[in-house]
């Protein structure tokens, strides 16, 4: 891929990024979150097709219309989300699509099955029935009967996008066993990954991206690792953000101990986790993808229901962790990192999702005093500066840094001690961005804790008082003061124990 | 700077106008009303008994359209509303004719007994997340075996055979007679009088309630709502129990003014129910809809209904244009981006 740019917008998501890819080579994709990675593979399989650049395939240039296309081409991606159907059969489900057919027109099963087993058996796994359907299989097996999918296309170069973020230890060791095997017949492998040891283990070459710009590429054993950290950093701090208020020597909120485990209860997304936050700080929350930091926040508001294993306390009392209807008694709210999908209900008004999380506050013995409604829904528009006519309005018709203006006014109106803020400013303009952190300077200073998770580095560092910085449902690090830098974040974000000279 | 919010202003002041579902709602009432003054069979639509008639007729589908709006404004769905009507109409002769009991008493039992079912059914759908559609499919042909099981598939009627063979008839209880007669010199049935008393409770629930916000919200974005702390197992059990409360009153009125409780009664009023709703403009995607809709929604089908029969359509050509119809006044509902 030659000098690739991709634009969204006003904003440029890519600027003349190149790659080169060998075949037999595992070739890894570096940079923090928003370097450009996945718009890059987005392009490469098909997704994007309207992009600046060209990508040559085998010395013929090529553009792809559709992942049809791309697949067509011999390029397959294997994403986090699998996309098998459960309920399918392995084999039809390696097949889907292109169903082998009899002349007759009727789909030739028996053919479907001998040309699974053997691209199963290619791919060195034993003991997968390929009739039985698709769930019944661990999440490895499902992504190894992905692969075996892309090898059915005759694909030549094969995308995986964190593979191992779901797998154990024995389940991450088999694929890369795969791995190698596929380099060894002569596929080509962009591997995306943010686990320092995997990048070593597997990788033969790696190129980093950063803030949609190419930086380095180099074999692998040319890039030591505080090279690629070094690589991988750097992006401006921002002078303009600024924290002003002060912390309070007393401790608000204290977390001991705590696993989280996933709601299907197959395994812990966070890993005896501890960690406590003071009258009036922001605790910064530093994770890449997969690191936990999202859930860790969900699992203590209560979204997972009850924790498996350790305790919480608030104000120094005990804080019951059920529901999060019960952590909103307690003075915890939580701002979800998708205001679409879990923020907000975007077919009701402004108002309305205003006082959504405090309506008893608007409704003694569940009668609803709309005009102590209204005028604490103007209070709070005026306060965070909505910019909207009429409170009347859907909150879909709104920007999104509006949005998100709405879904903070819904946690500031149900009076938290304890903001768990996941991503404020993922998504809105510059503007608003900046008003949401003097907001944050304003509630800590009326003696709000704040916890923050953000994948925009200089954000966090500039805002945060303490980081604490996550790898695999783990704390790796603690940073204060002069120990907070992007390196230090990074090397522990990559799961790099490092200490600190 | 920042966008602000899509430009109204320049739109026209009917097409602004033609955002609310309710200014839709009232356009396709007024299309069948103009249907109704071109084909007025012989000028029987001019006369006042043909609209007291419809009222009377379609105060029933009403009643169950009004928990089916609570319950699809969640999201969701209630199939067991006819059934659960044909139950409550033979539990309800049952007890005052043959028990005799005193009918403030059976009123009251009736009601109960439909709101535990709702219950549920909202339990089974909200606690043990079973999709309502299943759920109340099941509720559907559970109460309408409960309804042939509790009258022994006969008639509850004042006819009573005895051990021998013999009958003995009883008197129309009191109450039947009562919510079957009219007031305002026979302007207004007493059954249209329990319709607006419905809609009022409906309109009380979702417009003035908390409760009602949290149902909105439930069917809008029940993530988003969960994580708001609204309490959605609560909700919903409330919703269906609200539903079935209501098809139970639903079931008192047929009873009273057939003056008998028949085990088959309500058969397939629940699509009834849903296309009034549907009509009205409530979305069955759940967060949107009102009770006011649903009002029109009854006019609407109520008098569909009307015209068709005063112009002696064949039932045949009646369910064919009624299909159509609905399916017209939906695309003509439909939102527009």
């Amino acid at each position: 891929m030659h000098n690739i740019s991709k634009r969204f917008g006003g904003t440029a998501a890519l600027e003349g990024v190149s790659i080169e890819l060998y075949p037999g080579e595992a070739h890894i994709l570096a940079g923090e979150n928003g370097a450009g990675k996945s718009t890059l593979i987005k392009i490469l399989c098909g997704v994007y097709s309207e992009y600046a650049g060209r990508i040559v395939l085998e010395n013929r240039p090529v553009k792809f219309s559709s992942p049809q296309d791309a697949a067509r081409h011999g390029i397959a991606a294997i994403h986090q989300e699998l996309s098998l159907i459960p309920a399918m059969s392995v084999s039809d489900n390696i097949f889907l699509g292109r169903e082998k057919m009899k002349k007759n027109g009727t789909v030739d099963f028996s053919a479907q099955t001998i040309a699974s087993q053997k691209i199963l058996k290619r791919l060195g796994i034993d003991g997968v029935d390929v009739h039985r359907p698709v769930e019944e299989y661990p999440i490895s097996i499902m992504q190894m009967i992905e692969i075996a999918k892309a090898l059915s296309m005759n694909s030549r170069i094969i995308i995986m996008d964190e593979p191992t973020s779901a797998l154990t230890e024995p389940e991450v060791n088999k694929l890369f066993e795969t791995i190698s095997a596929l380099k060894l017949q002569g596929h080509a492998i962009i591997y995306i990954t943010h686990k320092m040891e995997e990048i070593y283990k597997i990788g033969d070459r790696i190129t980093v991206l950063r803030d949609g710009r190419f930086v380095a590429a180099a074999p692998i054993a040319d890039m030591a690792r505080n090279a690629l950290i070094r690589n991988m950093v750097g992006r401006e701090l921002n002078e303009q953000i600024q924290r002003r208020s002060k912390v309070c020597a007393e401790e608000l909120f204290r977390v001991e101990n705590l696993d989280i485990a996933d709601p299907q209860g197959n395994r812990n997304l966070v890993n005896d986790v501890s960690f406590s936050a003071r009258k009036g700080e922001i605790l910064g929350i530093a994770g890449l993808q997969g690191s936990g930091a999202s859930e860790l926040l969900n699992g203590i508001f209560g979204a997972y229901g009850p924790v498996s294993k350790g305790s919480v306390f608030l104000n120094g009392n005990p804080f019951v962790v059920r529901s999060p209807g019960r952590s909103i008694e307690q003075g915890l709210a939580l701002l979800t990192n998708d205001r679409k999908t879990t923020g907000l209900v975007l077919g009701m008004s402004i108002v309305e999702n205003i006082t959504l999380a405090s309506l008893p506050q608007y409704s003694p013995v569940c009668w609803m005093r709309n005009s102590m409604e209204q005028k604490a829904a103007l209070r709070y528009k005026q306060e965070l500066n909505i910019k909207a006519d009429e409170l009347s309005r859907e909150v879909s018709s709104l920007s999104g840094g509006n949005q998100q203006k709405v879904a903070l006014a819904k946690w500031v109106g149900t009076k938290p001690l304890v903001l768990l803020l996941d991503e404020p400013t993922r998504g809105i303009d510059v503007a608003s961005k900046h008003e949401i952190y003097e907001l944050m300077n304003r509630w800590t200073a009326a003696g709000c804790a704040i916890i923050l998770i953000t994948s925009e580095m200089p954000e966090l560092i500039a805002l945060s008082d303490r980081i604490i910085v996550m790898h695999r449902g783990r704390i790796s690090a603690r940073l204060e003061g002069d120990r907070i830098t992007q390196e230090n974040i990074l090397h522990a974000a990559m799961g790099q124990e490092r200490e600190v000279a | 700077m920042i966008p602000l919010v899509s430009n109204t202003s320049q739109k026209t002041f009917i097409s602004r106008l033609m955002q609310y579902p309710v200014t839709r709602a009232i356009l396709a009432l007024i299309v069948i009303f103009v249907i109704g003054l071109v084909f007025n069979g012989g000028g029987a639509f001019f006369k006042w008994p043909a609209h007291r008639d419809m009222l009377r007729q379609y105060s029933v589908f009403g009643i169950l359209a009004c928990g089916m709006t609570i319950v699809i404004i969640t999201a969701g769905i209630d199939l067991s509303v006819g059934s659960m009507l044909g139950l409550s109409a033979v539990v309800f002769s049952l007890l005052t004719i043959h028990r005799d009991w005193n009918p403030w008493h059976a009123i009251p039992a009736c009601i109960a007994m439909g709101a535990i079912l709702g219950v549920v059914s909202g339990g089974l759908i909200s606690r043990f997340r079973i999709q309502p559609f299943i759920a109340t499919l099941a509720m559907m042909v559970f109460a309408r075996g409960l309804a042939k099981f509790i009258s022994g598939g006969m008639k509850i009627s004042t006819s009573i055979q005895q051990a021998d063979g013999s009958y003995i008839y009883k008197n129309d209880p009191a109450i039947f007679k009562m919510i079957d007669s009219r007031i305002l010199d026979g302007n207004l049935a007493v059954v249209t009088l329990i319709f607006i008393f419905c809609l009022f409770i409906s309109w009380l629930i979702l417009s003035r309630l908390r409760i009602g916000r949290y149902l909105y919200a439930i069917g809008g974005n029940e993530e988003a709502a969960r994580l708001s702390g609204v309490p959605v197992i609560k909700a919903k059990i409330f919703a269906y129990g609200m539903c079935g409360l209501f098809s139970a009153i639903a079931g008192i009125c047929q009873a009273a003014q057939e003056y008998q409780g028949d085990p088959e009664a309500g058969v397939s009023y629940e699509l009834t129910a849903i296309a009034i709703a549907v009509i009205g403009g409530t979305n069955l995607m759940g967060g949107r809809g009102s009770i006011l809709l649903t009002l029109f929604g009854t006019l609407t089908i109520g008098y569909l209904d009307k015209i068709l029969s005063i112009n002696a359509v064949s039932e045949a050509g009646r369910l064919m244009l009624t299909g159509v119809i609905i399916v017209s006044a939906v695309l003509l509902q439909r939102r527009r981006k």
